[in-house]
């Protein structure tokens, strides 16, 4: 059964690493819903996130390649339950004087902010799960969206523990 | 202190001896170095033919083989021979020149992206943009390429790079890569579950694969398969593992090995996999399995476990340590009764020698194997190019005791043999030996530039050319896929002397169309110093059943 699932990676912060676990997917048919890339505490490190579906088999074979890669130092999934993970997005709705009113209000139910205004339209910031995003792209398409970014899941395990190696 | 005589050092500390390479312009600092480094270079005359010495190189001492070539297409030529040094864990370290480091990204004069395109198969590799950096990268390449699972490296090193000066005195020692900790020991509490299967199976089957070999654990294979009586089948790669004239000895499975080892596979209630993959090749004729079989899969490699088949007990770690814990553990149980019932597999399922006309007008090349097998030393090393020459060489040709048996098993590259043969050459050269090169006039075309080397260095590899005019096993696959007649490609008629090919070498040739007449040539050939080469003409018709 696919499932989707979160993994987030502690890697070199090496020239190509990146490449690497792209190109890994790519040549083994593994499918990337979203992929994030960060720097953290420590520079020589970096942290990806990377959201993906597939059954039970494949996620385990994901989890071994991309444990294979020698720039790669952990990989751990990040389970629901003992993780937090969001997603930051941005949508371009249509809105003029009739109704923006109305999608302002929407907006704040969703605690998502207004960055841009314009006369025809305006741009929500909005940060949540992915559920909550669906939520908030449910409200506001009847007014009509003209264009939107999502960065993709990114995401820590909860409590104390860390990433380590 | 030049770093590119920083390079060579770093070599000589990694017990390099030789360099299988061709030169260029981004190497030229590089090759001035060489120039009064007692590693001695090896020119070879294609890129594609350096990472297939290496290959051989590496397979027949045990360490790692290097190859060299020059930025752009000298680089690019190598990719097939790293792609099959990946394909068969063999520890190789490929260093390649590269433009300056300001011209990278500009499509410069013999520029390409090497790192990027060997990434697929590269176990890792390294683009040096510091100096100061080249021990830590060579030390980390070579201990990478050799350990573990092994495979190639990559180092590509911008040509400004090499004319850095830097701090004599450099070393780098202590690998420590974080994300590199390979497994040697099998968990304790896996190993017991997997005896315990063991001792519970009543038809059990090792399966070795080349990862007996990598881990130099025949011995304990041999070992364990004698302590409780429990048959051993090899795949291709595992060919040697297990020597071939042992009563436990079940021969090899697969597409094209023996048709009783499938019989045997297929009636097994345990199959304990020792380092093989379980690749396409060797599962397609197996049958019967996932209801009935259960798994015992041993592998360094963890993602090599539950890839192509579901495992009931993994156990990741190495061959040799791994086997050793299972001596150690109790698994006594009788076998007489499944060694009957594989006894009565291989009586019904006979191996086949004889051939009709007109196949049998010519060598027949079953048979040609098996009294080769009687006529070479115990410890020679025969490397088989890919086609139906690989096949019967495979199956045919024995081994046992010390003998070697290399291939390009898991990519299937045809023109390895040549150059793979002259790696081993090279490794023993302080220790000649019986080589034996076997290819068809396929493969051979496509590594005969190699014979310049052999030619230069007196190499003592006898050659084995087996000619039919065809490119055999494109031929039968077309024959059992579309029909008798649906041949496509796969003549090479026109009639190439292979004789004065060997004269303008200067290497001694025979010409041979009867099984009496190699007999009577072969010991002649293997008494002289120096390279021969042997055609044996086969039928066109004379197909691997």
């Amino acid at each position: 059964m696919e499932k989707k699932t979160c993994l987030s990676l502690l890697v070199e912060n090496n020239f190509g690493v990146l490449s690497r676990i792209s190109g890994l997917f790519a040549r083994r048919g593994y499918n990337i819903d979203s992929l994030t890339v960060g720097t953290t505490e420590n520079a020589r490190f970096s942290r990806i996130t990377i959201t993906v579906t597939g059954d039970e088999q494949i996620l385990t074979q994901i989890k071994k390649q991309l444990n294979k890669l020698i720039d790669v130092i952990t990989v751990i999934e990040l389970k629901p339950e003992e993780s937090i993970t969001r997603e930051l997005v941005f949508i371009k709705v249509k809105a003029d004087d009739t109704n923006r009113n109305q999608v302002v209000e929407i907006s704040n139910m969703f605690r998502a902010n207004i960055v841009d205004v314009a006369r025809e339209s305006l741009i929500v910031e909005i940060t949540g799960t992915r559920d909550k995003i669906d939520a908030f792209f449910n409200m506001v398409e009847p007014y009509g969206i003209l264009e939107f970014i999502r960065s993709g899941d990114t995401g820590l395990q909860r409590g104390a523990k860390v990433l380590s190696f | 202190m030049l770093a590119s005589k920083l390079i060579l050092k770093c070599l000589e500390r990694e017990n390099v001896e030789f360099v299988f390479g061709y030169p260029g312009g981004a190497l030229l600092p590089l090759y001035e170095a060489l120039r009064t480094s007692p590693i001695k270079h090896i020119l070879v005359r294609n890129e594609q033919a350096g990472p297939h010495y290496a290959s051989g190189y590496a397979r027949e001492s045990g360490r790692v083989g290097v190859c060299l070539a020059t930025s752009g297409p000298g680089a690019t030529n190598l990719v097939t021979g790293i792609a099959t040094a990946y394909l068969d864990s063999i520890p190789i370290v490929a260093i390649t020149g590269q433009v300056n480091r300001d011209l990278i990204g500009t499509d410069a004069f013999q520029e390409a992206d090497i790192t990027g395109a060997t990434a697929p198969f590269t176990k890792h590799s390294y683009l040096v943009k510091d100096a100061a950096d080249i021990p830590r990268i060579i030390r980390e390449a070579f201990y990478i390429a050799s350990t573990g699972r092994p495979g190639p490296v990559l180092i590509d090193i911008p040509r400004d790079v090499q004319l850095e000066s830097i701090k004599t005195g450099l070393t780098y020692d202590k690998v420590d890569i974080l994300g590199y900790k390979p497994n040697l020991h099998g968990h304790s509490g896996q190993i017991k579950r997997a005896t315990k299967k063991i001792k519970e199976a009543e038809r059990p089957v090792i399966y070795a694969g080349g990862g007996v070999l990598l881990g130099h654990a025949e011995k304990e294979l041999l070992a364990f398969a004698e302590k409780d009586n429990i048959p051993v089948i090899t795949s291709l790669m595992g060919i040697g593992a297990f020597p071939e004239d042992h009563l436990l000895y079940c021969g090899i499975v697969g597409s094209h090995g023996y048709e009783y080892s499938n019989v045997v596979m297929n009636e097994a209630d345990l199959i304990i996999n020792i380092g093989a993959r379980m690749s396409d090749r060797a599962t397609s004729k197996l049958t019967s399995f996932e209801e009935n079989t259960d798994f015992v899969h041993i592998d360094i490699d963890p993602a090599e476990i539950g890839k192509n088949m579901e495992t009931t007990i993994p156990i990741v770690g190495d061959a040799k340590t791994v086997l050793i814990d299972f001596i150690a553990k109790d698994t006594s149980k009788d076998h007489a009764t499944w060694l009957a019932k594989i006894k009565e597999i291989k009586e019904q399922h006979p191996l086949v020698y004889d051939a009709d006309p007109p196949c049998s007008d010519l060598i027949n090349p079953k048979v040609m194997f098996r009294s080769m097998s009687e006529m070479t030393s115990d410890d020679s090393t025969l490397v088989a190019d890919v086609g139906l020459n690989q096949i019967w060489s495979a199956l045919y040709y024995h081994v046992s005791k010390e003998r070697k048996f290399f291939t390009s098993g898991g990519l299937g590259t045809m023109g390895y043999s040549i150059p793979a043969a002259c790696g081993v050459c090279f490794a023993t050269l302080d220790h000649p030996k019986e080589v034996f090169a076997v290819c068809g006039d396929g493969s051979f075309q496509m590594s005969m530039g190699e014979l310049g080397v052999i030619a230069e260095h007196q190499l003592n590899v006898k050659i084995i050319l087996i000619t039919n005019k065809k490119l055999g096993m494109v031929r039968q696959l077309q024959c059992d896929v579309y029909g008798k007649g649906h041949y496509s490609g796969t003549d090479i008629n026109f009639d190439i002397d292979f004789m004065k090919l060997a004269e303008a070498y200067s290497i001694k040739s025979y010409k041979v169309d009867k099984n009496e007449d190699f007999i009577k040539v072969l010991p002649e050939a293997i008494k002289h110093q120096g390279p021969v080469l042997i055609q044996c003409q086969v039928h066109p018709d004379f197909i691997r059943i």
